[in-house]
């Protein structure tokens, strides 16, 4: 079993306890999108929003720059990262293209492949 | 005595929610699978279950990592949805059973799985979109659920091992109680998926038609795997094939499939719905 | 096997107490914040409402009846709070289970420590 081995997967960030500590002020900003009036507060002062969740400023800048490669290797765990990009209108396919460097529509065409099986 | 008479596999991903609220089932993207709920919901309306023990996992609605429980189990009377933050509907409160609750809770634990008990716990699109699949419109307010969340955001995270022990335990703990109980297992989630990452958008039909067999015929096979595997395999957010394995391990009995719909992808992931009769 | 009732004296938080007791807990467990605190001195009565305290939860919390409070499925550590706004310390809140005072109740304790 492979509960304490390092492996590393190509274009996967693996969320577990390193990436856990250093995302926690990230996560946790992301985590209060679940309240209309804290989605209000960061889109009237997305900076301000950051500072009070004491993100480091390179989590600022990717926050800033809607970068979710950035933000996962800076410790974003999807599922709270998911409720920023709900804030910024995009959905999962929005998500996969940004991180995959497609089009929007390339990117749904290799799901409908993916789906097919044809690798 | 309690009974658990079947369990079902399904998906349970947001965009689910948005189509049915805004009446997308019979668009050719999502019809495809759609159109494999009926035989399931039909056999739900004639079987009648009194209960549905739900495994899903939280997406951070009600836990967030500063406490993340491995295994999670609500004990209540009712459950209630609230603001996941990205605009799917909530819905009405969902209605507990806490007595059978309470009951696998003591079995469990005397059973060594050290669950953390919930006496208020929000439930999100995880458990509350499978109940609406299964009775469209939310009206599955008649039917009492027992929510079981495993972890599948942080690593580590229980193995495929662990949790096909915690959902036998599980069967053990419901046929040991006293009532009358039709009950049956939602195995929910997956199945392959990657969200994050460079290799967003990674889907493995093979390896999922392989699973949906396994869980059938050969549950114990799919314990070989590791969830760095299944990340491997399904990719990131595969980890999900735990609930569907839990499930499984619920059902101690002769198990039959009578029905499959195997698709992908919906959104990002493969979606497997199986039906499962124990007898 | 000891089970819920089999020792005496002993009232064991299980399923059906935590069931039972989760509005007092909660409303114990609230009397972190001094905000709760003051608004419980305040008015006690618009408080137990506040919070869905049963008859039986009320009339012990009225009557400061730490054993009522357990039978009405009160856990220790949330009604230690409560004992903690009354100014009443471990020893104070066993003197009233014990029914003895609380010089009696450590003079006991300090008994049972002897060799």
């Amino acid at each position: 079993m492979a509960t304490n081995e390092k492996r590393e997967f190509p274009g996967t960030y693996l969320f577990n306890g390193e990436m856990a500590k250093k995302g926690y002020g990230l996560n946790k900003m992301c985590f209060s999108f679940n309240n209309q009036e804290a989605r209000d507060e960061f889109n009237a002062d997305p900076e301000a929003y950051c500072d009070k969740y004491k993100l480091t400023d390179v989590q600022k800048q990717a926050i800033k720059d809607k970068d979710i490669i950035a933000l996962l290797k800076e410790g974003g765990s999807i599922y709270y990262l998911a409720k920023f990009a709900g804030l910024l209108k995009l959905n999962m396919q929005d998500i996969g293209a940004l991180q995959t460097g497609m089009s929007v529509d390339e990117f749904k065409a290799m799901l409908e492949k993916n789906g097919r099986g044809e690798v | 005595m309690a009974k658990i008479i079947g369990g079902v596999t399904t998906s349970h991903i947001p965009a689910i929610a948005n189509a049915m609220a805004n009446g997308l089932e019979e668009t050719p993207y999502w019809k495809p699978f759609f159109d494999g709920y009926p035989p399931v919901r039909d056999w739900l309306n004639e079987q009648k279950p009194d209960v549905i023990i739900l495994f899903y996992n939280d997406h951070g609605l009600e836990f967030f990592i500063d406490k993340k429980p491995t295994f999670a189990m609500g004990v209540a009377d009712e459950y209630y949805n609230s603001d996941e933050g990205w605009g799917i509907p909530t819905i009405p409160p969902v209605t507990g059973e806490s007595e059978l609750s309470w009951h696998i809770a003591n079995s469990l634990v005397e059973d060594g799985f050290d669950m953390t008990i919930c006496q208020e716990m929000k439930v999100d699109h995880g458990l509350t979109v499978p109940l609406n699949l299964m009775w469209p419109g939310h009206n599955y307010g008649h039917v009492k659920v027992i929510p079981v969340c495993i972890n599948c955001e942080q690593h580590p995270m229980p193995q495929p091992k662990r949790t096909l022990a915690l959902g036998q335990a599980i069967g053990r703990a419901v046929e040991s109680f006293d009532d009358d109980l039709k009950v049956v297992v939602f195995g929910t989630g997956g199945m392959s998926h990657q969200l994050d990452g460079e290799r967003a958008g990674f889907i493995n039909r093979a390896f999922d038609i392989e699973c949906l067999d396994k869980l059938v015929s050969d549950p114990e096979s799919l314990t070989k795997y590791s969830n760095y595997d299944l990340v491997e395999l399904g990719g990131a957010q595969a980890v999900e094939l735990n609930m569907l394995i839990a499930m499984r391990g619920a059902l101690l009995g002769e198990v039959t499939e009578l029905h499959r719909n195997y698709h992908a992808p919906i959104s990002n992931t493969g979606s497997g719905l199986m039906l499962l009769e124990n007898k | 096997m000891a089970s819920q009732g089999s020792i005496p004296g002993t009232i064991m938080l299980d399923g059906p107490m935590a069931t039972k007791g989760y509005p007092l807990n909660k409303m114990c467990y609230s009397f972190n914040n001094a905000s709760a605190r003051d608004e419980f001195r305040t008015d006690e009565e618009a408080y137990y409402e506040k919070f869905k305290l049963t008859e039986e939860q009320k009339q012990a919390m009225r009557q400061r009846d730490v054993i009522g409070m357990l039978e009405a499925g009160g856990s220790i550590y949330y009604l230690a709070k409560f004992a903690g706004i009354l100014g009443l310390n471990v020893q104070d809140v066993g003197g009233l289970q014990t029914g003895m005072t609380t010089d009696e109740f450590k003079a006991f304790l300090v008994k049972q420590g002897e060799v």
